[in-house]
């Protein structure tokens, strides 16, 4: 009884309370939030934010100044730098084709052939390569193409092809990474630095000099670091891919960005790369297309190029001939 | 040409919601898509604000500088715009927005979004004015009547301002000085770079 009594008296002395500080004309806004605070103390990648009636958490988010950031960095340094990542390669490689010319079989074709790669071994690689060709080239144009290809085309055919690229972007992806975990199984073992990669390295993998052909197994140093840049730019790619594809698992707005950046990074430095790749492998180097052409390449390029491996070979199949028992 | 801005005065605001219904109403914006929204800010905690927010129709707007497909334009009136034709749904503007102003009719993964939508200012899009492919796409077009933007008109305690900046700006500035106080022009400074100083 007591008890309510005195919960009685409290009730009553609120609006007593009330009218004092009214009349004491105290500052309504003396605890009210004030944007230009809100802004001053707000950490790196946070945004001010309360609760919103709607059924979203992002519409709860009401100022988030630091997007500003990564859309500065989307319509300069990404664009920068991926232009400079392509056209720098392909200036390289034109520069690199004057001075050294195509690299020549020394000896000549001999005309006998050695299988370098089976059929399982190109349809991983061509699957790779095809998959990779078509995500760079929607990828760059998703970052360069409003500048290149807008002019060339028109808003209207340019805003279709882009939107039939992103879709073979988002789903090319997956078999991509489907090669990318095959190319790994196939060719890991033969990509496991070796202390003949030390002599390849000292001399210039031959690139510079002609008739200067260090010893290498299946791969010389210089598609080792291809094999290990694909690896492992490939699942760089593919990770951060697959949090762009599913923004809500990636986290929030804040992680996405970073995603995105990376992958775009990733993406520069991985065409500039393959840049490189194709250059030797195609124009650059008579003989060396066959190893992925028809996967038999002649028996003077595989002895000049990759020495060990041809003795390999032959020890092998040496091996395999004397186990064969003559039929008498 | 006036250079058209949005001032909400969360000193007014009452979190009615009301600016939500008309704009939704108005544009008849599909399900799911929130052209404006009221965030409470120290929602039930002294010093309670809410702010009716929408796209602010930035100076250098970060959606256009991240825009792959460059399908953002600003008006005379310096209102940012958008064509739905051209649009690919990649959801940049959403990432680069500070407001969260870009809206998709679908759900986000796998890049099924659909066309962005977002605030149009009450002047539609790149169709003839007033036209009905106009309408379909991107909503009423009242600046082309003439008039200014539902949500801040029908505002039943004129906490939302809508027109062009310097006016409002110093419809804004007398009230700060008449009543006392002001929580300051939310968004300005990250819209524009600068903010209404009293």
């Amino acid at each position: 009884m007591t008890n309510t009594l005195s919960r009685l008296a409290t009730v009553a002395a609120v609006p007593l309370v009330w009218a004092g500080t009214a009349l004491a004309q105290v500052n309504p806004t003396a605890e009210s939030v004030n944007e230009d605070a809100l802004l001053r103390a707000l950490q790196s990648g946070e945004a001010v934010g309360g609760r919103a009636s709607i059924p979203d958490d992002g519409a709860a988010s009401l100022i988030s100044p630091d997007n500003k950031l990564w859309a500065a960095m989307q319509g300069d340094t990404l664009q920068t730098l991926s232009i400079v990542a392509v056209l720098g390669t392909l200036a390289i490689l034109v520069l690199f084709y004057l001075i050294r010319g195509r690299i020549r079989i020394d000896g000549g074709f001999s005309g006998r052939k050695i299988l370098r790669f089976n059929a399982i071994e190109r349809f991983a690689h061509w699957m790779l390569a095809s998959t990779f060709i078509v995500l760079a080239l929607t990828g760059l144009n998703l970052v360069i193409g409003r500048t290149v290809v807008l002019p060339l085309l028109g808003e209207g055919a340019f805003g279709t092809l882009t939107a039939w690229g992103k879709i073979a972007h988002n789903y090319l992806a997956w078999p991509f990474m489907a090669a990318l975990i095959m190319v790994f199984l196939l060719w890991v073992i033969h990509n496991i630095p070796s202390k003949l990669d030390l002599e390849w390295i000292k001399q210039g993998g031959g690139l510079f000099k002609k008739g200067v052909h260090p010893p290498a197994r299946k791969f010389n140093f210089g598609q080792k670091v291809v094999f290990w840049s694909v690896i492992v730019g490939g699942a760089i790619m593919s990770f951060t891919g697959v949090m762009l594809l599913f923004p809500a698992e990636a986290g929030s707005a804040t992680d996405w960005q970073f995603f995105q950046v990376i992958h775009a990074l990733v993406a520069a430095a991985m065409s500039a790369l393959i840049l490189a790749h194709i250059y030797i492998g195609s124009v650059g180097m008579e003989g060396a297309f066959d190893a992925m052409g028809t996967g038999e390449v002649d028996e003077n390029w595989a002895k000049e190029h990759h020495s060990l491996w041809v003795e390999d070979v032959k020890d092998t199949k040496a091996r395999n001939d004397a186990q064969i028992s003559p039929a008498e | 040409m006036a250079r058209m801005k949005f001032l909400c005065d969360a000193d007014r605001c009452i979190e009615c919601n009301a600016c939500v219904t008309a704009c939704k109403n108005e544009h008849e914006v599909p399900w799911g898509i929130n052209r404006r929204r009221v965030i409470t800010i120290n929602d039930g905690l002294p010093g309670e604000r809410s702010v009716s927010m929408a796209c602010m129709h930035c100076t250098d707007a970060p959606c256009a500088a991240v825009c792959p497909v460059d399908c953002f334009y600003t008006t005379e009136d310096a209102v940012v715009l958008h064509n739905k034709d051209t649009c690919i749904g990649c959801g940049y503007c959403s990432y680069a927005c500070p407001f969260g102003a870009p809206q998709y009719p679908q759900t986000a993964n796998f890049g099924t979004r659909g066309k962005m939508d977002k605030c149009t200012y009450c002047s539609g899009g790149p169709e003839a004015d007033l036209s009905a492919a106009e309408y379909e796409k991107y909503g009423a077009n009242r600046l082309a009547e003439g008039k200014l933007p539902l949500c801040a008109e029908m505002c039943s305690t004129k906490a939302l301002l809508a027109g062009d900046g310097d006016i409002i700006a110093d419809i804004y500035r007398e009230r700060v000085v008449t009543r006392g106080y002001g929580s300051g022009a939310w968004g300005w400074r990250t819209a524009y770079g600068e903010t209404v100083s009293v």
